[in-house]
């Protein structure tokens, strides 16, 4: 009997166990919440939220302070929509080419081989970007600055063409074949059956993987940190220096800014700022992704 | 040319560029691969593996780098696979459909979106400030671990459900406890899958690089790390110190130790996707 006992208790003490296991995410995401809150709340304090939001200048770290997040927000925008207008058109097609052209083996061998491209550490991208891509760019276009958001942008899309790729691939998988053979029926070709039939009916599951895409380079740290330099400015030209979110938090934490000074907590205001960016992003893909699954189970 | 005609050009047109979009990220690889092999093969060599840093890069090596790698790849997979398979566990077998379970869930894919650079933040706020671990490489494993719990706890959950469920019964008809039933029938089977997802987290962890920055990693470290609670630098953050100097012989050794710590990130994704194949012929998982 005691032995029974024993292994009861145990069983619930297993449990109890895991469950701690599984309540570290929790405590991770309460974590990141209660710490980006707390010190951008310091932040707040001597900055007001109007002057975060609305002035053109960032320069914490001169002698003539100005603490908009603007240009830090257009540049993590540039080399975003850089990187997407490169990702989105070869990821799509490369969906559409493995889901109806492609023969079964070539399929098979090419997609872990594209995983590849996400298995590359980032700051090996960055400097492909600083050695291999930026002088490319500057023997068609000379006047192009050695730092810009141009060749971050072209690597990091390169980065991010299998989120899109893969997950595109899954929506268009997911596609009853019943639509597909109808399509084909009506003599339709390859193309057109991808183009008026699969994309339209896998497009919620398109869009999540673009929005996911995006999320994840407004959050890639070292490409930028590399190659697009440190010069946070309120412009949409891509070849002369800029600073994202990103690159200005490995800025402040790689110097030897005092911790606990004001400019020291603009990693804490930048840090919440980039947080809700993609928090927002990967909630709103996530819940177009249920949406569209419930719609054909 | 007829209508039928211009649309079946069209469709062939669209397959060539298919195959070339698919090729074209591989081709640009392989070329970047290329550039840095001729670039850093001429400075690898046995005195760059065993040397010191240095202010000359003639002289410099990456011994405290790659044995800082090392170092944040053990502890990390320490401290990471009980938690992740444990909570990966608990909400395939134990949890129950509802509320509690939802948020779990809806919070781990959340989690997994988070770039890496704020888990550095509150790596820096929690494990080096709070703890007053200081930035050392143990509070560099737990960072790590925060950032790749998410992918570890999905493998488990993946690998956990393509167990069959007549194994489960078998084990509880002849008297299992639950528990028993997963650590004898159902972890033993699902072990390739789950170490697959493990080894493809850790390939990530030891490629990262802005969350070690933040939570104070140096960039200059002239000594091997003897302890978890010694300060370090490892791979990605030396090849970001060479990357942003001047001069031109920095760059040559960031390609040289960018050689060294792609070999490290191939092995493994290549040992993970072996140990995949592995077990598909092997259970048909």
């Amino acid at each position: 009997m005691s032995k029974l006992i024993s292994i009861r208790q145990k069983e619930t003490l297993i449990k109890g166990f895991l469950f701690a296991c599984a309540a570290i995410t929790l405590l991770t995401t309460l974590g990141i919440i209660w710490v980006l809150l707390s010190e951008s709340y310091y932040f707040f304090q001597k900055v007001a939220i109007i002057d975060f939001l609305t002035d053109t200048e960032w320069t914490p770290l001169f002698t003539e302070k100005h603490f908009g997040i603007m240009p830090l927000l257009t540049g993590t925008l540039l080399t975003t929509v850089i990187a997407l207008l490169v990702a989105l058109p070869l990821g799509l097609s490369i969906a559409i080419y493995l889901n109806e052209y492609a023969p079964k083996g070539f399929r098979k061998a090419v997609k872990p081989l594209l995983e590849i491209l996400a298995a590359v550490p980032t700051v090996v991208y960055g400097f492909f970007a600083l050695v291999v891509v930026t002088p490319f760019l500057q023997s068609i276009w000379p006047s192009i600055s050695g730092f810009n958001s141009l060749s971050a942008g072209i690597v990091m899309g390169i980065m991010i063409i299998p989120f899109i790729s893969s997950l595109g691939e899954d929506a268009l998988f997911a596609v009853p074949n019943t639509l597909r053979q109808a399509s084909y029926g009506m003599g339709a070709t390859r193309l057109q059956t991808s183009f008026r039939v699969l994309i339209p009916s896998a497009s919620s599951g398109i869009i999540a993987s673009i929005i996911l895409a995006f999320s994840r380079a407004i959050g890639e740290t070292m490409i930028v940190a590399v190659a697009a330099g440190q010069q946070p400015q309120l412009t949409l030209d891509p070849t002369v220096p800029i600073q994202t979110i990103t690159s200005y938090i490995v800025q402040v934490s790689s110097g030897d800014v005092q911790h606990g000074s004001l400019e020291y907590n603009t990693i804490f205001a930048a840090g919440l700022a980039l947080f809700v960016f993609t928090f927002v992003l990967n909630n709103i893909s996530f819940w177009i992704n249920k949406k569209y699954r419930q719609e054909y189970e | 040319m007829s209508k039928a005609n211009l649309n079946r050009r069209k469709d062939q047109l669209f397959g060539y560029f298919g195959i070339f979009a698919t090729l074209i990220g591989l081709l640009l690889l392989a070329l970047f691969i290329f550039q840095i092999v001729s670039d850093g093969i001429g400075r690898l060599d046995w005195d760059f593996i065993k040397n010191l840093p240095s202010r000359k890069w003639e002289k410099a090596g990456i011994l405290p780098a790659w044995t800082g790698t090392l170092w944040i790849f053990v502890l990390t997979a320490i401290v990471v696979i009980p938690v992740g398979v444990g909570a990966g566990v608990y909400l395939e077998e134990y949890a129950k459909k509802g509320r509690l379970s939802n948020l779990l869930e809806i919070n781990i894919s959340n989690l997994a979106g988070v770039p890496s650079i704020i888990y550095g933040i509150i790596g820096l706020q929690i494990f080096v400030r709070f703890m007053k671990l200081g930035g050392v490489l143990l509070a560099g494993a737990f960072t790590l671990a925060l950032l790749i719990l998410p992918i570890i706890i999905v493998a488990t959950r993946e690998a956990i459900k393509a167990v069959p469920k007549s194994i489960k019964e078998a084990a509880y008809g002849l008297g299992a406890t639950k528990w028993q039933t997963i650590w004898t029938q159902v972890l033993p089977i699902a072990s390739a899958n789950i170490i697959t997802g493990v080894i493809l987290a850790l390939a990530r962890a030891i490629g990262e690089t802005a969350p070690l920055i933040v939570i104070g990693a140096l960039a200059y470290v002239p000594f091997v790390a003897k302890t978890p609670m010694d300060e370090f630098t490892v791979l990605p953050m030396q090849i970001f110190n060479w990357v942003s100097r001047p001069q031109q012989g920095f760059l040559l050794n960031a390609a040289a130790a960018i050689l060294v710590l792609l070999m490290f990130v191939f092995v493994l994704n290549g040992a993970a996707v072996y140990l995949r194949n592995r077990s598909r012929k092997k259970f048909g998982l």
